[in-house]
């Protein structure tokens, strides 16, 4: 491929502590060759010029949850819709959950995702591999084996280990061999028969509650048990301000461990539930605003290390169900940036944070050499408007599924390019 | 002109009745006064109308039901509807037929209103949204069942001449309870102070925020009560363990004479049904006439549903 230079951009990247008016150069290999303010369009005379128009250049965002149906929901999503998808919302590198059918447990199904994904996909795919096999909570899965095939971490995705011995086991085995342990934080027993956050709003609904209490005990648990076994532990996401109280507490003891939250959890309260809008039927829940305001403040002071999707795509059929039927999740690897800019023009959260949060964190979390624009790094780059305003309509998100939780919301600021490996593969 | 416009302001603006949460206060008073029409209809010997002839109603039942059934369906055959009652429990349901499905096979047979109930809150909503005919909400999982709030008023309006400052107690399992739910919305919206008594594993997150006070002592919580509202104890609902025993529900929570002296002097006793007898009530007070409405809200429930056949059904 010829050189690029790519002009008269905003340049942020949090891995360098960068936010810059400046330019980019990405040599014949689609690597970084230089970047930043200093960088002249003279020293690449022969490179083909693209100009960014002011827009912001951040590094590719880095998605740590994602769903693609492939294989056996391949009517929800595929690798192909699913990499359309995150290319529009400037996402480059995406963590692919195993809840599939059947599921990635074992090394011939990390062999066919990983050939599937690179004929199909146009994305860096990092793909999971479950925690126990066949999610059933018991038995550890080989994590040895799956990770010299390629699985950059370990997660049951929507189900947690139950039993405190099993769970002891798997972190104390994972801490000798430094593999991820990605978490879905939720106690059965205390959250069975629910679909939404106990409270108002679920006793008005007539419908089962979630209390805060079971994501906050198994918060506890874990930590204790990471206390004893250190291994790379992360919280898939939370979901309330009792969470961040816990997390708090162990950060400042000097705990390592990182924490995940979803965009909706973020964005989004209980009230949006309405009249049982099952698109709105998430799991972990949402919660109150008052613990949407949490969350927020979660991230300025750091104790929320990174925003994911949580893209979960679902066909009509699994909706169109009474709520306590209807699947949970929402699909948003689309939506991601931009919804996550609302909170920079609200200002309850500066810029950077945003995007350090979307790229460097995830990157160091899952120690991948991407979610940064320094020298020599891959050329992956989300290039958007901070400002241009639209309109959120299901049916025009290149996911197979519609069911997004910000059907018809006004959003600020839109993804306008994206280079990957310093080819351009999506344009407004 | 603008009498036919004041009229429409009066008549319903929502085309089903999915909830008490839902309607005005005077869309409530309409079905209310409607209501009363029908009562010294029911008890003459002719008591058939012809005001839905032509017109055909669907039952549509997915959980079993007794008292509410045979209400809807007497209430329409009284105003001259073609009544169809469906018991899908335990037909399509088990075939995989979903919700949907089954509405949109009903709706091809052009009902003028589907009746239903179903385990799941929200169920009617959803159906609502996909048929052309008007839904009325015959229950649905532990969120509403407004045409029992509804009777359980006209039961009170009929005994107490209004509901405006009584103080009314709902007593017992709040936390499974749609009948809870619609009474509260009810009773407030129409001017009574309401209590909640019951265990606190049987109590409802946030249920303060309905508008009512909440009590675990039965003493503190009948106190100057008018109205004393006794709700079963849904077992089947309940997975796990709510309370050490029925014996011990009984000794704190049951309604016996005693209890009931906390209460107002002349305090009317009401019940849902159908009854636990020695678990939430004392047998002999359920059945003592010059306290227990229990036989007139049954009643007056027939009387309520043929004014909301009448009202919803287009």
């Amino acid at each position: 491929m010829k050189e690029k230079i790519l002009i008269n951009a905003r340049i942020i990247d949090p891995s360098q502590g960068m936010d810059e008016k400046g330019s980019v150069i990405i040599d014949d290999k689609g690597k970084i060759k230089a970047i930043g303010k200093d960088v002249k369009k003279i020293s690449a005379p022969s490179a083909e010029v693209v100009d960014i128009k002011n827009h912001i250049i951040i590094p590719g965002i880095v998605d740590m949850k994602a769903f693609v149906g492939e294989p056996g929901y391949e009517y929800k999503e595929n690798f192909r819709t699913l990499s359309q998808a995150a290319l529009a919302g400037g996402v480059t590198s995406v963590v692919t959950m195993p809840n599939t059918k059947p599921i990635i447990d074992n090394v011939s199904m990390v062999d066919f995702i990983i050939r599937r994904g690179r004929d199909k996909a146009s994305i860096n795919l990092f793909p999971c591999a479950s925690l126990t096999r066949e999610i059933g909570g018991k038995e550890m899965s080989e994590f040895g084996l799956l990770s010299v095939k390629g699985i950059i971490g370990f997660t049951d995705v929507i189900k947690t280990v139950q039993n405190t011995e099993t769970m002891a086991r798997i972190m104390d085995y994972a801490s000798d061999i430094g593999v991820l342990i990605m978490q879905h934080v939720e106690d059965y027993e205390l959250s069975k028969n629910g679909c939404i956050n106990e409270g108002e709003v679920s006793t008005r609904l007539g419908l089962g509650g979630i209390s805060y209490i079971a994501e906050k005990i198994i918060i506890e648990r874990d930590l204790s048990l990471l206390n004893e076994f250190p291994c790379r532990y992360h919280i898939n996401q939370i979901s309330s301000k009792e969470s961040l109280n816990v997390i708090k507490r162990n950060k400042e003891k000097g705990l390592e461990f990182s924490v995940g939250v979803s965009i909706n959890n973020l964005s989004l309260n209980e009230n949006d539930i309405g009249d049982f809008k099952t698109f709105l039927k998430l799991s972990p829940p949402l919660r109150l605003e008052d613990d949407r305001v949490a969350l927020v403040e979660g991230i300025k002071s750091g104790l929320i290390d990174v925003i994911v999707s949580d893209h979960t795509p679902e066909d009509e059929e699994g909706k169109r169900l009474p709520f306590a039927q209807a699947a949970a999740g929402a699909v948003g690897i689309e939506t991601l940036l931009p919804l996550a800019l609302e909170m920079h023009h609200n200002e309850s959260l500066p810029l950077a944070k945003i995007i350090e949060t979307l790229t460097v964190n995830p990157a160091n979390i899952l120690k991948v050499k991407k979610g940064s624009l320094k020298k020599g790094s891959d050329a992956d780059i989300c290039v958007f408007d901070l400002d241009e305003p639209w309109m959120v309509s299901g049916d025009s998100l290149k996911s197979k599924s519609k069911n997004t939780s910000i059907e018809g919301r006004k959003l600020q600021g839109r993804v306008q390019m994206t280079f990957l490996g310093g080819e351009v593969v999506f344009k407004l | 002109m603008a009498v036919q416009k004041k009229t429409s302001a009066i008549k319903s603006t929502t085309k089903h009745l999915l909830g008490i949460q839902n309607l005005s206060i005077l869309e409530a008073k309409k079905i209310l006064e409607e209501a009363k029409t029908f009562i010294s209809l029911n008890r003459s010997p002719s008591k058939k109308l012809d005001i839905l002839r032509g017109k055909t109603q669907i039952n549509l039942f997915f959980e079993p039901s007794t008292r509410t059934q045979s209400s809807f369906d007497l209430a329409g055959k009284r105003l001259g509807a073609d009544v169809m009652t469906m018991n899908v429990g335990n037909s399509a349901l088990k075939k995989g037929e979903t919700l949907m499905d089954t509405a949109m096979t009903l709706n091809a047979m052009h009902p003028d209103i589907i009746v239903i109930r179903h385990q799941d809150s929200g169920a009617p909503n959803l159906l609502s949204q996909k048929v052309n005919c008007a839904v009325i909400n015959a229950g649905d999982g532990q969120r509403e069942h407004p045409t029992q709030a509804l009777l359980d008023a006209l039961t009170i309006i009929n005994r107490k001449e209004k509901i405006e400052g009584l103080k009314i107690a709902i007593c017992g399992d709040i936390l499974h309870s749609r009948v809870a739910r619609s009474n509260i919305y009810l009773m407030n919206m129409l001017g009574a102070e309401v209590n909640v008594i019951g265990p606190k594993t049987l109590m409802p997150s946030s249920i303060e925020r309905l508008g009512v006070k909440s009590f675990t002592d039965m003493k503190k919580g009948l106190d100057k009560c008018d109205i004393v509202m006794m709700l079963r104890l849904q077992n089947e609902r309940m997975q796990g363990t709510f309370l050490p025993s029925k014996r011990e529900y009984y000794e704190f929570f049951g309604l016996t004479p005693e209890k009931l002296k906390f209460a107002s002097k002349d305090a009317l006793i009401m019940h849902p049904g159908p009854m636990n007898r020695g678990v939430e009530i004392d047998t002999k007070l359920a059945d003592d006439i010059n306290v227990s409405l229990v036989k007139e809200q049954v009643e007056l429930g027939v009387a309520v549903r043929m004014a909301c056949l009448k009202i919803y059904c287009k």
